[in-house]
């Protein structure tokens, strides 16, 4: 598969060059760390770089892939020691670390370029103390993924309340399977979970102020979240032992049909096809209604490129980022043989992808209550990575709920002051 | 001898011990056979949750194929190698010459000294890894294999020294007594006299600090980072998610980063356990 | 005349071949002792000086006094849980000296073949804890990890499979462990066999003994010192436990796993900001922990060396 990304991209190579404004010569060595490193965003990443590469016939260009879980542990330190020029990061308050360091480049000057107008959408998310920190080159909706012909086969239809989310997932259990497989091994999928349980049972308003210390985790509210969950957890609705599985250790528990569906973002549609899901097996639907009083909010996280503030290599850089937020780049790079997620520009086509296109009709149209960038990127990093922590162990031991929540509370305390 | 040599025994504890023998190697090497059947395994196998049944088909060739020429690994054994020989050749130099002085001299603050070496080869990593760190990148070091190298010479240079320290002691002092009466200069004691004396010591020491610099983790994640330096033991966690549930892929790449130390062992036995067993016999 | 011009050069020779006994140690000593002072002893008072200071390992350092400490010990849970993992590290990984004594009896014979078995029993070691650790962590897979079909078939289903169980993981990854560390044991054990004393075995069977009581009262006491380098070894190697961890968890689940080797290296270059004032003070404990086996180790050996004069 890999091979075939790479020469779709070559093939669209050779129609951008003749397209390509003259840019300045730009020369020397462009170094850019990227965590692109499951297949086939790394196919993408690559085919970036040597495009790029080919482009600028004096300019080198070397790429390092890095683990995408390990590079969250290691970006600062790549930033701050022999600093690359570019880097791929994480949008809204996840970039505040970097940006409080002083180790992302103030990029303001190339968002005041026309060019940047089409990106204006995501503005807000790269906005920090009022200067803009990083480019976005994709985002992606998240939603239940579930097998459609096992649903077909119990006679169930996508669930659009609670109660017909409890009723199915019965049924799905008295057939014998578990209604949703999830691999927690790195924490953050259970994020997932808690943000679109806490939006629909209060609101998207109640989980940013939570996001952003003003609430208390004991807050009957927040238990009143938990406890929508231990619904699902105490039904046995999830796989056992996810938390020893990476989300893609949990994958074959629902291309085997051991499990019926997947809360994940869209980029693991590809592997879900890899897996032998097609069409008339896999389907989509968004998050059910929890309390009808609130509005649906959902997750849309925007993953992004950022310039080191100890770039060496500036210049090159800054036409790296206008490289990669142009509407042909974005449209070839979210496509469904490539990344399979949405562009940002909005001159950039929309790939005419069943899910692509359920994600992008979803996001305009029926998320009222506001976008969430995800849970470990709203929440500060400290609180995210405590946070997490918590919401693993709840989905293992519902019982310790009150542990877990006075812990958290004490994090609270300690990290927002 | 102990326990009673197998051939006073009965015949029939005889026949049961040689046979004990295979079975307790398979079970104690089963870990390790279990990884080298899945990376001869193809892909559908785990799908099928064919685990640890036979491999439905060979794809030995294919998926070490791939480590080869489908991801990083190549240059991470490279690193690897660009690691360790220098590493290697620094730490037998500069412990050859300390081992010389501890073990030949007479002097004051000679035990202190010598202690101080095998004390600081015990200390735990972590109590250096700040400092060492930052002063690995104000050298403008971080991220590059001389840095790591640096380190790794310095802090092998404690065991080295223990080592060759003990091992020159051992040697018949007479010999360099008499080539002090002969009136010969100390440095040319040194390297006519010890230095062909110690050849079994150098082998051991090579082949030992290869395999505990090939092996180490900890400095290579503290120092470097990325493809261009870091050795093959950081590089796995990067091949692994490049092939992450792949275990036919993880299984392989896991083999190959493992191998040359084992080769080393293998190929240099006598001597690698001539090193570590040093001082287990009086 | 020539006298006059020789002079200083005779005597700067002369100077050289007087001292050359006293001097000539501390030039081989020089280059080892610079390397190693500036990457291993100064380090270990830097970390000391970090430790009262709050740092980001960039800008300035500020003096917080004994701040970290008093954070660290006043209830910490992450340290507190870290400390007693690093307890049953320093207690079960002991157990390798026993079963590497044990493997080491059984295979002290001279039958075919003997030295190829004794190799296969020694390579786990050879192999990297990296490798040792995924190794380990695939035969431990719930469900599908051949450990945990093993357990199923005497019917005992550890929930989570033994690394997703926070009873269970950290014994776990201390069973990984003991594989290479058993392997090593094995190997200083066989070694010291071949040199016991095969006229004390004789005779001490001439008086009837046998069994244990042959290894307790005259085997064992001539393996002293392949015990002891067994015992300074696995102590090291328990307090080092970073590589398992890191590999098999990363301190999960729910950090129940963390050792302080681990937790240092967390709070250190942690993602939200680099800690490195209160990692350098959850080193210096775990540098007071080892200080104890050092100093034991450094006693012992100073007393044989005292001997052996």
């Amino acid at each position: 598969m890999r091979s075939t990304l790479k020469a779709s991209l070559a093939a669209c190579l050779a129609t951008t060059m003749l397209s390509a404004p003259a840019a300045a010569e730009l020369s020397g060595t462009l170094r850019i760390i990227s965590d692109m490193s499951n297949p086939a965003p790394r196919a993408v990443m690559e085919g970036l770089a040597s495009e790029f590469d080919a482009m600028h016939s004096d300019l080198t260009v070397e790429l390092e892939i890095v683990d995408r879980e390990a590079w969250k542990t290691q970006i600062r330190n790549a930033l701050s020691a022999n600093a690359p020029d570019v880097v791929n990061w994480y949008a809204a308050t996840r970039m505040t670390p970097y940006v409080d360091a002083g180790l992302f480049m103030d990029i303001s000057d190339l968002w005041a370029e026309d060019h940047f107008d089409a990106l204006a959408s995501t503005k807000g998310a790269m906005t920090l103390n009022g200067a803009q920190w990083g480019v976005p080159y994709t985002y992606y909706q998240w939603g239940v993924y579930y097998r459609k012909d096992i649903f077909e086969e119990l006679g169930l239809g996508e669930p659009a309340t609670w109660a017909e989310e409890i009723s199915n997932c019965q049924a799905i259990l008295d057939s014998g399977r578990k209604c949703y497989t999830i691999g927690t091994k790195y924490l953050w999928t259970a994020g997932g979970w808690f943000d679109y349980i806490n939006s629909r049972t209060n609101g998207y308003d109640f989980h940013i102020q939570l996001a952003n210390g003003e609430v208390e985790w004991t807050d009957p509210r927040v238990r009143l979240t938990f406890e929508n969950w231990a619904q699902l957890i105490n039904m046995g609705a999830f796989v056992d032992d996810h938390q020893t599985y990476s989300w893609q250790e949990a994958l074959p528990f629902m291309t085997d049909g051991q499990a019926t569906a997947y809360l994940m973002g869209n980029f693991a549609v590809a592997a879900m096809r890899d897996g032998g899901l097609d069409d008339s097996k896999l389907d989509f639907y968004q998050f059910p209604v929890i309390n009808p009083g609130v509005d649906y909010a959902e997750d849309a996280p925007t993953d992004t490129f950022h310039i080191a503030s100890g770039a060496q290599n500036v210049e090159a850089a800054k036409e790296f980022l206008r490289f990669v937020t142009s509407a042909d780049v974005q449209t070839r790079i979210n496509g469904g043989d490539a990344l399979g997620q949405l562009p940002v520009n909005s001159e950039a086509s929309v790939s005419d992808d069943k899910f692509i296109q359920q994600g992008f009709n979803m996001l305009s149209n029926n998320a009222g209550g506001g976008i969430m960038q995800f849970f470990d990127r709203d929440f500060p990093a400290e609180m995210a990575s405590v946070g997490m922590e918590g919401l693993q162990e709840f989905m293992v031991f519902p019982d310790n709920l009150d542990d877990i929540l006075a812990r958290l509370e004490d994090a609270r305390q300690r990290i927002y002051q | 001898m102990f326990p009673t040599p197998i051939e006073k025994s009965s015949r029939n504890w005889q026949i049961t011990y040689q046979a004990l023998l295979p079975i307790a190697m398979i079970v104690w090497l089963l870990p390790l056979l279990a990884v080298a059947l899945f990376s001869i395994k193809p892909e559908t196998d785990f799908a099928t949750g064919n685990f640890w049944g036979w491999p439905t088909s060979f794809e030995g060739f294919t998926n070490y194929g791939r480590v080869f020429f489908d991801s990083d690994m190549p240059r991470y054994l490279l690193n690897s190698v660009m690691i360790t020989v220098p590493t290697m050749a620094g730490a037998v130099a500069l412990s050859a010459m300390t081992g010389f002085a501890l073990g030949i001299y007479k002097f004051k603050g000679n035990l202190l000294i010598f202690f101080m070496f095998i004390a600081g080869n015990f200390v735990p990593f972590q109590i250096l890894m700040v400092p060492v760190r930052d002063l690995t990148v104000n050298m403008g070091l971080y991220d590059t294999k001389t840095g790591l190298i640096l380190f790794h010479i310095a802090f092998q240079t404690g065991f080295c020294t223990l080592f060759m320290r003990n091992f020159i002691r051992a040697l018949p002092y007479p010999l360099i007594e008499a080539a002090r009466v002969e009136g010969v200069a100390e440095w040319r004691i040194f390297w006519y006299v010890v230095m062909p004396l110690m050849k079994p010591a150098l082998a051991a020491l090579s082949v030992l600090i290869f395999t505990f610099i090939w092996n180490d983790y900890f400095w290579a994640i503290v120092l470097t980072q990325g493809p261009d330096a870091q050795p093959v033991t950081a590089g796995i966690t990067s091949f692994n998610s490049q092939f992450r549930a792949a275990y036919h892929m993880m299984s392989a790449g896991s083999i190959v980063a493992a191998l040359p130390p084992v080769l080393m062992f293998f190929l240099m036995q006598k001597h690698f356990i001539a090193g570590l067993t040093l001082g287990a016999v009086k | 005349m020539t006298m006059t011009a020789d002079a200083p050069s005779h005597q700067q020779r002369g100077w050289y071949k007087r001292n050359e006994i006293a001097v000539t140690p501390w030039l081989f000593l020089l280059p080892g002792i610079l390397f190693f002072a500036v990457y291993v002893i100064l380090p270990i008072f830097q970390s000391f000086w970090i430790s009262f200071h709050q740092w980001d390992g960039l800008g300035e350092k500020t003096w917080v006094g004994l701040a970290n400490y008093e954070r660290l010990l006043g209830g910490d849970r992450k340290f507190e849980v870290s400390f007693w993992n690093n307890i049953r590290w320093l207690f079960l990984y002991l157990l390798a000296i026993p079963m590497g004594l044990f493997i080491a009896l059984f295979l002290n014979q001279t039958v075919r073949g003997i030295r190829f078995y004794k190799s296969m029993f020694f390579f786990p070691f050879v192999i990297s804890q990296v490798v040792v650790g995924l190794v380990f962590s695939w035969f431990y897979l719930p469900n599908t990890g051949l450990f945990d079909q093993i357990m199923g078939l005497v019917g005992i289903d550890i929930r989570g499979g033994v690394l997703g169980n926070p009873n269970t993981a950290t014994y776990g990854i201390i069973a990984a462990g003991l594989w290479p560390q058993t392997a090593y044991c094995m190997i200083l054990y066989l070694t010291g066999l071949n040199a016991v004393d095969p006229e004390q075995v004789e005779a001490a069977r001439l008086d009837g003994a046998k069994g244990h009581k042959m290894l307790w009262y005259v085997i064992l006491p001539q393996l002293k010192p392949a015990t002891f380098i067994a015992f300074v070894v696995t102590i090291i190697g328990a307090l080092r436990s970073f590589d398992f961890i890191a590999v098999m968890t990363n301190g999960g689940p729910f950090g129940s796993t963390r050792v302080l080797s681990f937790y240092m290296f967390e709070e250190s270059l942690s993602e939200f900001g680099f800690r490195m004032g209160y990692g350098a003070a959850i080193a210096v404990v775990l540098f007071f922990i080892m200080l104890g086996f050092i100093a034991y180790f450094l006693y012992s050996m100073w007393r044989d060396d005292k001997e052996a004069r």
